[in-house]
């Protein structure tokens, strides 16, 4: 039986038009492409419409995102899998270096500036968690899964980015990290009864946490569950958000036409809320039309994920999808009213540029999973 | 490879769950959407529209105010001002610190500028200051990039170009109270820059005057600016009102008292009712209350032991001495207990019991008649009236001249004045009525107060042949008022030939051999003044006095001599013109207030105010 064992007969290397074969176009040339559009319109129209200052220099990072995309496609998936920890290691320097700039500072700093550009660490670090975590899995037997031991060390994966970016501070983002990771675990086979007992523990740890976070943070989750409590404080962004959304009803109130976003009622109308804008502008047939691209980034990365032979391929490409759907997930909630306001950008289209190359660096990596879906990925480094 | 597979198959369900949570994260997320957008969108849809659209309220150019003959009184000027609109500004007392370096503005009006800003919606303008010169608006305009919510722009201010000459009648407007705020509905209030009024017609005939805001919708953006106007509905200007006054005659009025300390005189149409001077001094500038008087000037004013802010045509009350003698003839007339040629004899005073009730000449008149006693001022000769007729009796009939009670002129404040009967005294003191006081109220002392406007109007209804005429400012109010032969009013019902008696010695008071006001005779050719002294006491006097001759001294304190009072009217034989002056301490009535009736009478009688025709709404001054 052995003998008929297709995995033996499994190329080891693929040409380039075998590469371009196995690319999902409509992927590649439909939905991706729809993102940076609808981003450069939201953009276009959040400046009164105009390209400065924000929309063309969106097209310019997704034109480039959009290459270094394709470009982290072709590259063996055997690669991102030999370098993941050393990709983790680089982003842990940088996060240190982010609150080490931020404590001399003596303020908040979340980006690093390199010339003229300027880096976010933190969006980085969920990349790196997301191979790391796949590589470390990959490693393991499924008896292994289960041991304290392995359940320490991916809890020690993602506490340390995490911690630097709470630190930074940046709450939001520290969730969204820890969210990630255990998603990643969970993707692994790690047991729902860990999960439920992380879930207890993290309950009985909120007050503890309480007392330690910022006033502005607190006052953050004061306001979500009570936004009327400071209508012109911290609740106005909530409220003029829904007041926004409501407003453009079903067919919208006509692009460019959004009195609430045009006439500056909505805050940060170009990253955090940009959603809000769109769905005054669009209604609720253009809010659903970017939930169905959305979904649609999630079920490839499913389908990416089933189809892909080694585990470390699945994981990376249920991970990068799993990133995305909690950026999108989280911000739309929070427009919405329904989580509490964090800086959390919609993938895509707020404006960003470490969010923009991040998110399509994702994308790569979920499409080199794919195109090298057969390859044989090693246990271990060195094993081939 | 079966352990591989278990594997394969536990990554393919929990990626199949993951992927079915994912699902259910945006599908509730759509739930959300729908419910936002589509369930609550028209709430929504409303809720952005109140954001956006602003209604801005413009506050209409008040109604001005005219003299008889369409001369203007009080007007509106243009002036520029700074405001500041607190939203504006990071910081509203830096703003206003930075601009107090550019102009000046008291310690005092910051705060109160601070207060106003907070106590009002954000957006809404403040005024620093009013009446900005040229200079200061220049300076400001420079320095605007520096004063975040600040704003140059012109107005409309109330402006009052007499100054104290009408104070006591104009009043004046000033910023709307927090007890107005909360008392009133009209929109027009919350404006900063709106001016309601305070007192005298600006408060009477406010309504009239105010005018109706104008609307404007506005679209603003979040901050408050304007975007564009969406729709404009004009406001209504206030209407202008026209006194029954007459500018020349009240200045020259106000004159004439202006060497009085305390004074105040009436001059009225005997036919219409018409006012048409009323001055009382000293007087005030109303200027500074429109923008809020200084709390320092205020109490200087409100301590001022003359009263400078009281009106004293209509709230100063007086014993009316001896100018009620009419009434106490008229009604022991009327009921019939005296004729027209009865007679008493004077020996300088009355005996009541143990108590001498003394006429003001010593030695007494002798045997008088009505006219003669009217002439000379004869109290014993009032005394026996009053104790014949009783005091009911001449309470009625004071009634019927419009004393003790409001005339219900059109300015707000008037005091009633006050005529005694049995049964006030009984409700006030709780005391029964004096025989005594019978005989004090027939010459018009002890309980017997009236306002110079009382006195006017009652010597009107005497000249006129006893019609009710009752004073007016403004033209609309009354009806009666527009006839100028004056038959519109009701009769008190009165005889004639009563009447008629009594202005016999009105005219002997002035023209007659022994009258007391001889030196008020008119110099004016056929035209002849009828009139009567008043010389009342403030104090009592004691019998040491009276035997010393020390009340007679005129060393006495100010605050203790005798008040001076002479009413009159002219022409005698055409009745047209009532005067009544009052000089408070002045001392005698005949020395110190009829030579000012008799100039005032002059001065009208040239004047004739009430003989050319009222101006017409076209505005063409006839004559």
């Amino acid at each position: 039986m052995a003998a008929f064992e297709p995995v033996l007969l499994r190329p080891q290397e693929l040409s380039l038009s075998e590469k371009l074969s196995l690319l999902n176009w409509p992927f590649v040339l439909l939905v991706v492409p729809a993102f940076g559009i609808i981003g450069y319109l939201v953009l276009y129209s959040a400046a009164g419409g105009a390209h400065e200052p924000w929309a063309w220099r969106h097209a310019l990072r997704f034109a480039l995102g959009y290459a270094v995309m394709l470009g982290v496609a072709f590259v063996d998936i055997r690669f991102w899998h030999r370098w993941a920890h050393v990709f983790y290691g680089l982003v842990i320097v940088l996060l240190l270096a982010v609150d080490i700039v931020g404590s001399i500072n003596k303020g908040a700093q979340r980006w690093l500036a390199f010339g003229p550009f300027q880096l976010q660490p933190s969006e980085l670090a969920k990349l790196a968690l997301v191979l790391m975590l796949a590589r470390f899995y990959h490693g393991l037997r499924l008896e292994d899964v289960g041991r304290p031991i392995h359940l320490i060390v991916p809890l020690a994966l993602i506490g340390l980015p995490a911690a630097l970016t709470v630190a930074q501070p940046d709450l939001g983002t520290g969730v969204l990290i820890v969210a990630l990771g255990g998603g990643l675990m969970f993707l692994a086979g790690v047991r729902i009864w860990k999960f439920v007992l992380a879930g207890g523990l993290l309950a009985a740890a909120v007050p503890l946490v309480w007392t330690r976070l910022h006033d502005y943070q607190r006052e953050r989750v004061l306001t979500f569950l009570d936004p009327e409590r400071d209508p012109l404080g911290a609740g106005y962004h909530i409220i003029q958000s829904k007041i926004a959304l409501g407003a453009g009803g079903l067919a919208g109130r006509g692009f460019l036409h959004g009195t609430q976003a045009q006439l500056d009622f909505l805050p940060e109308k170009q990253t955090d809320f940009a959603f809000t804008l769109l769905a005054e502008e669009t209604g609720f047939v253009g809010a659903a039309t970017v939930l169905t691209l959305c979904l649609m980034v999630a079920f490839v990365a499913l389908r990416i994920s089933l189809r892909a032979t080694s585990d470390f391929g699945r994981l990376v490409a249920m991970g990068v999808g799993l990133n995305f759907s909690i950026h999108a997930v989280v911000n739309i909630a929070m427009v919405t009213g329904l989580v509490p306001v964090v800086g959390v950008p919609l993938p895509l289209i707020s404006y960003g540029g470490t969010a923009m190359l991040t998110t399509l660096f994702g994308f790569g990596l979920m499409l080199s999973a794919d195109i090298h879906r057969a390859l044989r990925v090693p246990r271990h480094p060195g094993e081939l | 490879m079966e352990i591989e597979s278990d594997r394969q198959r536990l990554l393919t369900r929990r990626a199949l769950v993951v992927g079915g949570v994912q699902l259910a994260l945006f599908g509730t997320l759509a739930a959300r959407l729908w419910h936002l957008q589509v369930e609550e969108g028209a709430r929504y849809a409303g809720l952005a529209e109140d954001n956006r659209v602003n209604l801005e309220l413009t506050v209409p150019p008040r109604g001005r105010i005219l003299d008889r003959r369409g001369r203007p009184l009080a007007v509106n000027a243009p002036t520029y001002r700074v405001r500041v609109i607190r939203e504006r500004t990071p910081n509203l007392r830096r703003t206003l610190e930075d601009l107090a370096r550019l102009i000046p503005i008291s310690p005092h009006r910051l705060e109160e500028v601070e207060r106003q800003a907070y106590a009002r919606m954000p957006f809404v303008p403040v005024v620093v200051r009013d009446d900005l010169t040229w200079e200061e608006v220049a300076r400001i305009a420079v320095q605007t990039p520096e004063l975040p919510g600040i704003v140059l722009d012109s107005g409309l201010v109330r402006r009052y170009p007499h100054g104290p000459l009408l104070a006591h009648i104009l009043g004046y407007v000033g910023p709307v109270s927090e007890r107005e705020l909360a008392a009133g509905s009209d929109a027009l209030l919350q404006l900063p820059e709106f001016r309601i009024g305070k007192s005298g017609i600006e408060k009477a005939y406010d309504p009239v005057l105010r005018g109706r805001a104008g609307r404007s919708r506005v679209e603003v953006n979040a901050f408050g600016r304007r975007i564009r106007e969406l729709h404009r509905e004009e406001g209504q200007p206030g209407e202008d009102i026209e006194l029954s006054l007459d500018l020349e005659l009240q200045a020259w009025c106000f004159d004439r008292l202006a060497s009085e300390k305390a004074a105040a005189a009436v001059v009225l149409d005997v036919r219409t009712g018409a006012v048409l001077a009323a001055v009382s001094v000293p007087a005030f500038d109303p200027q500074p209350f429109t923008n809020g008087i200084d709390p320092t000037t205020w109490k200087t004013l409100l301590e001022n032991p003359l009263h400078p802010l009281v009106d004293k045509c209509i709230r100063g009350e007086y014993p009316p001495g001896s100018t009620f003698k009419m009434i106490t003839a008229l009604a022991a007339l009327e009921a019939n207990v005296v004729g027209p040629n009865y007679e008493v004899y004077c020996p300088g005073f009355v005996a009541l019991g143990n108590t001498r009730f003394y006429c003001w000449k010593e030695g007494g008149h002798g045997t008088l008649s009505l006219v003669e006693a009217i002439a000379q001022s004869c109290d014993v000769y009032f005394y026996d009236l009053a104790r014949r007729v009783g005091v009911d009796a001449i309470a009625a009939m004071a009634a019927r001249f419009g004393l003790g009670a409001r005339l219900g002129i059109d300015l707000p404040g008037e005091k009633p004045g006050n005529v005694p009967t049995r049964e006030w005294k009984k409700r006030r003191f709780g005391s029964p009525w004096q025989k005594g006081e019978t005989l004090v109220t027939g010459i018009g002392q002890g309980y017997v107060l009236a306002t110079p406007l009382q006195l006017a109007v009652m010597t009107a209804r005497l000249a006129n042949g006893g019609r009710a005429v009752s004073p007016w400012l403004v033209r609309r109010a009354r009806a009666e008022a527009m006839d100028p032969t004056g038959v519109a009013w009701p009769s008190i019902g009165v005889s004639e030939a009563s009447l008629r008696s009594v202005l016999q010695g009105m005219w002997e008071v002035v023209n007659g051999r022994r009258g007391t006001a001889r030196g008020a005779r008119l110099d004016l050719p056929g035209v002849e003044l009828a009139g009567k002294t008043g010389t009342s006491q403030v104090r009592r006097i004691t019998r040491a006095e009276r035997l010393t001759g020390a009340h007679k001294r005129t060393d006495i304190p100010w605050e203790e001599r005798d008040h001076a009072l002479f009413v009159c009217f002219a022409p005698f034989a055409s009745p047209r013109y009532a005067v009544a002056v009052v000089v408070e301490h002045g001392g005698s009535g005949a020395r110190a207030a009829a030579p000012i009736a008799k100039d005032i009478m002059t001065r009208t009688l040239e004047i004739d105010p009430s003989g050319r025709p009222l101006v017409e709404r076209s505005g063409q001054v006839a004559g």
